[in-house]
């Protein structure tokens, strides 16, 4: 791609709330191709993470996030899965055609092309009931499809496996897996180590707001430099 | 207990024999209401959704005035549309004051704080649920509004239904910015206040049963029209 938005550069982030500083200072950079599992452990700093990456978080001081072109642009170009999916009280074609719709696509056109996405994650049975009658995996797959709609260049998902059993979880994974094969560029996290294992290509380990380690997954499995790292993987419970 | 009982049969009467007048003045009654409410939700409904997604310094003071402005006394507002309207007042040269132009009007600003709250309760409650939803998806403002409008329909139709409930069984604004003229102004409460006022209990009561029935119907019909407490929709 040309004009692709990546790599990102993140310079000195810092996200703080009301006076308490969640993550950071974070720099690092996202390269343009990859499969990157985010881990740690409980608030860490996971979530806060993917949300600055995403631009859903104000970069508090004097930090940036650098796209490859401008921010405003990079913003279409970028789709996130949330851990609890958000379903519109719609049918579960309308939730799918819904970024499309917003995005200068006529009515009946996004329906097509949300169709097509219902089929590919196999919920076309599913086209005309009401998304909020979803079960949980169908719910996440739907999201899933939400977010592939408008070719995003990067997709973050915020542990969207955390609330499937086992079938389900990979359900969803062979669909992100899919994706990931069609060139999207995957931040996904998760402190589930099984999962980290299955899908990582490299592994960003976070704890207390900062990112330990980023490195490729076999060095990090086999390897782990940090000592909270190496606690986490062996199942220990690292505070 | 004889006279509720009169009443009863009276409004049966009226009713099964088409009674002209009652015809009338009970489209009156919808006529103003349904037009009032159709305004003020045209106001109320995108207000209320507007203050739920937009910050802005004074928006507490707003909403806190705007409930407040829920329980505006009906004769003080009709008095003061009154004094707009009358031939010495700023709206005067209209010839506006007794008709059912000054009815709506007086009815609109009652029913708008009313509709604009409610909407705004419910769509904050709508809003909190989609509001990473649409901020990630890169929407803009008046999508975000649009959706929060479209999807919270049925909430908003209780806003409206409420609206209509103040409206239908409102009689100090109307009364006094409508006149209750025969054949012109007369609506189902101010007919009750006047058949009351002239001791004619079983037509007012009958009156009075009509009023509430109507209310029923309009509820129930749009209910039924938009297929709410249907399980499975919203």
């Amino acid at each position: 791609m040309v004009t692709s938005i990546l790599p990102l550069s993140v310079k000195d982030a810092v996200v703080r709330r009301r006076g308490k500083t969640l993550l950071g200072p974070v720099t690092t950079t996202v390269s343009d191709t990859g499969l990157s599992i985010v881990m740690g452990p409980n608030g860490a700093g996971k979530t806060t993470l993917l949300r600055l990456l995403h631009g859903m978080e104000r970069v508090s001081g004097g930090g940036s996030l650098k796209w490859q072109i401008p921010e405003e642009d990079a913003r279409a170009l970028q789709a996130f899965v949330f851990q609890a999916p958000i379903m519109m009280r719609r049918t579960a074609l309308d939730n799918v055609a819904y970024p499309l719709m917003t995005h200068g696509v006529s009515k009946k056109e996004a329906r097509v092309r949300a169709a097509e996405w219902l089929e590919r994650v196999g919920l076309a049975d599913s086209a005309q009931k009401q998304a909020t009658v979803l079960s949980g995996g169908e719910r996440q797959k739907l999201a899933l499809a939400r977010a592939l709609i408008r070719k995003p260049e990067i997709l973050f998902l915020d542990e969207p496996c955390a609330n499937l059993d086992g079938r389900a979880t990979r359900e969803f994974e062979t669909l992100l897996m899919q994706a990931f094969k069609d060139g999207t560029r995957v931040v996904m996290s998760t402190h589930d180590i099984g999962q980290a294992r299955r899908l990582a290509e490299d592994v960003w380990f976070i704890h207390h707001g900062h990112i330990l380690e980023q490195t490729p997954a076999e060095e990090f499995f086999a390897s782990p430099t940090t000592s909270e790292a190496r606690a986490f993987l062996k199942g220990d419970i690292v505070e | 207990m004889n006279e509720l009982l009169a009443g009863l049969l009276e409004a049966g009467r009226l009713i099964v024999t088409f009674d002209a007048d009652l015809i009338e003045i009970s489209l009156r009654s919808l006529q103003v209401t349904l037009t009032a409410v159709a305004v003020a939700s045209a106001i109320g409904l995108p207000l209320g959704c507007w203050l739920a997604v937009r910050r802005f310094r004074f928006r507490r003071f707003v909403i806190a005035t705007m409930n407040a402005l829920m329980g505006l006394p009906p004769v003080v507002v009709g008095l003061i549309v009154y004094l707009l309207l009358s031939r010495a007042g700023p709206f005067g040269v209209f010839g506006l004051l007794f008709t059912p132009t000054a009815m709506i009007t007086a009815q609109v600003i009652i029913l708008t704080p009313l509709i604009a709250s409610i909407a705004h309760q419910a769509i904050r409650e709508l809003w909190a649920q989609y509001h990473d939803l649409l901020i990630s998806m890169n929407t803009t403002r008046w999508q975000r509004i649009a959706t929060l409008l479209w999807d919270g329909r049925r909430a908003l139709l209780t806003a409206s239904l409420a609206g209509f409930g103040r409206g239908i069984g409102e009689v100090g604004a109307i009364m006094i910015v409508g006149g209750n003229i025969d054949n012109a102004t007369r609506v189902l409460t101010t007919a009750i206040s006047l058949e009351t006022g002239k001791g004619n209990f079983s037509l007012a009561l009958a009156l009075g049963f009509v009023l509430i029935g109507l209310a029923v119907v309009v509820n129930l019909l749009i209910h039924t029209l938009s297929r709410t407490e249907v399980s499975g929709r919203w």
